[in-house]
């Protein structure tokens, strides 16, 4: 799992509709995978993620490159950075942990699961 | 013509786990192929979204279409099975698919809400009794439709509401059992998508029919 999908992750319990985002990274085992840079792509991509959320996100994982606020301009070093955190960091295991109700989801072999059981839709 | 993608990876005991790549997901690589320019002048997408991308053959196609890292594809599953193989699939063609396993879009929305610029789908639509759909066998799952083969269709229509962008299009395979009529008026007289068949063709008995949805012009607002 890449920060660009858990950046759209949200719990989805019956009944949690407050708080819950982003989900919490805990435990979690890095891969490094190299990917082609796509300055394009990553200018458009930029405005859909929820910025702040990011950059709690890495900061848990334990990036900390990048700035609190968003750049009115993104130059080539900003990008090279949020190509690197966004699409080459990979989030092989871990734990994702809504901040409201505590409802864990699990990331196995870079896959997010997102399901739950029947009691709790 | 872009050649299928690349299966070999895929055995017969994979295909006890997940829907096997038929003529149905090649009648919709046919739509995304003819649509390409359409695809890359109209909409020039970032991101995509393919709801049950089984083997994960659609999504890796149109990742190859659109170039690698040109867009985020984004691929769900009910199938904790699917969902790992369609990473495979993406990974031996160059192509990163972003997959989770959710039951439709659960946990997507409303992150996704109106940010999706291409979304495809070949839901299960084979007319079965309605309880076929809870079916406990995943593969039965990946195909029963529930009456008219139209359950798990009505579920997708609202979330396409949901999820598309300002520009973005939608692809859904049904047949003709589905009514595709039904669904066109449906979209249209519920959230003003226009649609029309961009391409059909005759499965044996089924007729396989890919629609494609649009909003009603730009900044339409609910």
């Amino acid at each position: 799992m890449r920060l660009v999908t858990h950046n759209m992750l949200q719990c989805h319990v019956r009944g949690c509709n407050v708080n819950n985002y982003p989900l919490q990274l805990s435990e979690v085992e890095i891969e490094i995978q190299e990917t082609e840079f796509n300055s394009q792509f990553l200018r458009s991509m930029i405005r859909k993620l929820e910025w702040s959320a990011l950059i709690n996100s890495a900061r848990e994982i334990g990036i900390t490159t990048l700035p609190e606020v968003l750049p009115d301009d993104f130059d080539e070093d900003f990008l090279r950075n949020i190509h690197r955190v966004l699409l080459e960091t990979h989030i092989q295991q871990g734990k994702m942990t809504c901040p409201n109700c505590n409802h864990v989801y699990l990331v196995r072999d870079g896959i997010p699961n997102m399901l739950l059981n029947e009691s709790e839709t | 013509m872009l050649p299928t993608p690349n299966l070999d990876h895929l055995s017969s005991k994979d295909y006890e786990q997940i829907y096997e790549p038929s003529e149905d997901t090649f009648l919709l690589l046919d739509a995304l192929e003819s649509e390409i320019t359409f695809i890359k002048n109209e909409i020039n997408p970032c991101i995509c979204l393919e709801i049950g991308s089984g083997s994960g053959c659609v999504s890796t196609f149109l990742g190859q279409l659109l170039g690698n890292n040109s867009t985020v594809l984004f691929c769900t599953d009910i199938n904790p099975n699917a969902t790992s193989i369609t990473v495979e699939t993406g990974r031996r063609n160059s192509i990163y698919l972003d997959s989770i396993t959710t039951n439709l879009t659960s946990g997507l929305l409303p992150r996704l809400y109106h940010s999706v610029d291409i979304l495809c789908c070949n839901p299960p639509y084979a007319v079965t009794p309605h309880e076929d759909i809870y079916s406990k066998n995943i593969i039965e799952k990946a195909w029963a439709g529930g009456i008219n083969g139209r359950e798990v269709i009505d579920m997708i229509l609202p979330l396409a509401n949901d999820l598309l962008s300002d520009n973005g299009t939608f692809y859904l395979l049904v047949i003709s059992d589905n009514k595709p009529d039904e669904i066109r008026e449906k979209m249209w007289k519920q959230y003003q998508f226009h649609s029309e068949v961009v391409i059909s063709r005759l499965a044996g008995r089924e007729k396989l029919i890919i629609l494609k949805f649009r909003r009603n012009g730009r900044n339409i607002n609910d």
